[in-house]
């Protein structure tokens, strides 16, 4: 099993934490795993972006242009990472914000609307979480017991207390989650 | 406490080695793409638990001078930078090879010249490999293709400088910097003592405490027959490096028709461009160079003696496709494929590029 994500938003979004929780949940499973972002100075402020890749095996690049799963959650990464998903691959994202929306009849698309779930209950700082939710109910690639270790190993231990709204978080996403269009 | 597996960046495992392997003094200034070695250290404050010295100094001339005094004291210290700060300190790593002193000095490379972008590149391998400084010397340079060898490096780059007491250098990019990969660290080693030092370096000026014996470090020989035989010695120590320690890893060579030279992170990506090869038919292998200095020569010579074609895929305009052309004595095609600049080539772009060749 090889799974190559990349998940792109702004920056401020939690892109790259949701990434670093997945990576960790990922070594809790015992797989190989690589997190790598984007650094450069678009990350102030503008667009950022992570390729996370978990795997049973040795990982070979950890810098891709081809994706099994993207998580896309603005419209300057729409625009820069639709046409990567492989064929029969994935692609979630928040519609907000979103004005022209995916057109690949090729691969499955799912939308979670995490943002205004998130300004709705009025905890946009989980906002991610909800995100992550969404892509774990379409692929449960690691287990809510992992995800748990997961978020112990990348949260300071002063956020230790907010994991249960973390998971919280997780499952509401994965309740959002919408098809948009299916193979 | 044994081994234990962490996730982390390229950069903090530099910092996670030097403090675990009994390193003694890193002086550094930050600079993109590894300026989190110096904050990985500085959050981590060794002075307090192994006694390591953490300090940033006010320039990178700075940084690799105070480097130069402590290799002098037969202490294991080091240093960071990235591309243009690399540049400012060839003076430093000039004189620390010509006083033959042990330490350690990493550039994370960024695109370049000049102040460069801060993406990552692979341009720095002239200059590290055939001297950036002036004068006959060489930096033994390990080129780490994933976290766990930014890792292990650290330990061996000390290791091989104070067997050779020359300056080492890890040559890294961005890309194997900012990645955070699993790594299983070691438990913390003791840093050696003053009698330690003492006993096994006695080139190092520890102070003669009354013994009458004076250690005098210093680069500078104005007699040129002396200094002719001060170059014998350190040219012999060159030769013995390069029959010890050239270092290599061959990736699926043995049924290969042709075969990708790469080294650190474009390694990586030609791993990923050998499978979609060999998906399509393409019998390609990998020849990933872990020393650049010593280059693997004989290895490359016999491997890659025997294909039709040698892709060198590097993260620059074509530099290391010369001491590959060199390896098989232009008895084998070898062509470039590189981007620079800041820009990394993408695994089918490298196969595209392969494809070109075959035909």
């Amino acid at each position: 099993m090889t799974e190559e994500i990349i998940i792109a938003g702004f920056g401020g979004q939690g892109v790259l934490s949701m990434g670093k929780i997945l990576a960790y949940a990922g070594i809790m499973q015992d797989k190989e795993v690589s997190w790598l972002p984007s650094y450069g100075p678009e990350m102030r402020g503008g667009t950022s972006n992570v390729t996370v890749i978990i795997s049973d095996e040795r990982i070979c690049s950890p810098y891709l242009n081809q994706f099994d799963t993207a998580i896309i959650l603005n419209q300057q990464s729409m625009d820069k990472f639709e046409s990567a998903v492989k064929p029969g691959g994935l692609l979630i994202y928040d519609p907000n914000g979103i004005t022209h929306h995916p057109t690949r009849k090729d691969i499955n698309i799912y939308q979670v609307a995490a943002t205004d779930k998130a300004s709705e209950l009025g905890i946009s700082k989980l906002f991610n979480m909800i995100v992550l939710g969404g892509f774990l109910k379409v692929k449960p690639l690691v287990t809510p017991e992992m995800l748990h270790k997961g978020l112990e190993k990348s949260l300071p231990e002063r956020h230790h207390h907010l994991i249960p709204k973390n998971e919280e978080a997780v499952e509401i996403g994965k309740g959002l989650l919408t098809p948009y269009h299916t193979l | 406490m044994a081994k234990q597996l962490v996730l982390m960046k390229g950069n903090q495992a530099i910092a996670e080695a030097a403090i675990r392997c009994g390193c003694d003094g890193y002086f550094g200034y930050p600079i993109t793409p590894q300026s989190e070695v110096l904050e990985h250290l500085m959050a981590e404050r060794p002075y307090l638990t192994t006694g390591m010295v953490v300090l940033q100094a006010e320039s990178e001339l700075a940084s690799i001078n105070m480097v130069y005094a402590g290799a002098a004291a037969g202490k294991r210290v080091m240093t960071s930078s990235s591309s243009p700060g690399f540049s400012l300190m060839q003076e430093g790593l000039s004189y620390i090879a010509g006083a033959e002193l042990p330490a350690l000095c990493v550039n994370v490379v960024r695109g370049g010249p000049g102040l460069g972008t801060i993406q990552p590149s692979q341009s720095d391998y002239f200059q590290t490999t055939k001297g950036g400084g002036h004068g006959d010397y060489r930096l033994i340079t390990l080129a780490p293709a994933s976290v766990q060898e930014m890792y292990d490096f650290v330990e061996l780059g000390f290791d091989l400088a104070f067997k050779y007491r020359n300056p080492v250098a890890i040559l890294s990019d961005g890309v194997i910097g900012q990645v955070m990969e699993k790594v299983m660290v070691d438990d913390y080693k003791p840093r050696w003592t003053n009698e330690y030092i003492e006993e096994n370096c006695p080139w190092a000026a520890t102070g003669h405490r009354s013994t009458g014996k004076h250690r005098i470090v210093t680069s500078l020989e104005l007699e040129a027959l002396k200094q002719e035989a001060i170059n014998d010695r350190i040219q012999a120590k060159y030769r013995k490096c390069e029959e010890e320690d050239a270092r290599y890893e061959a990736i699926q060579c043995d049924d290969a028709e042709y075969v990708f030279v790469a080294y650190g992170s474009a390694a990586r990506i030609c791993m990923k461009s050998v499978e979609l090869a060999r998906a399509e038919g393409i019998k390609v292998g990998l020849i990933r160079p872990i020393t650049l200095w010593p280059f693997p020569t004989k290895a490359v010579k016999e491997i890659g003696g025997r294909m039709k074609k040698i892709l060198s895929v590097e993260m620059n305009a074509g530099q290391m496709i010369e001491d590959v052309k060199l390896a098989v004595d232009c008895n084998v095609p070898v062509e470039h494929y590189g981007r620079y600049g800041g820009v990394i080539p993408t695994p089918v772009e490298i196969l595209d590029a392969l494809k070109k060749m075959v035909k």
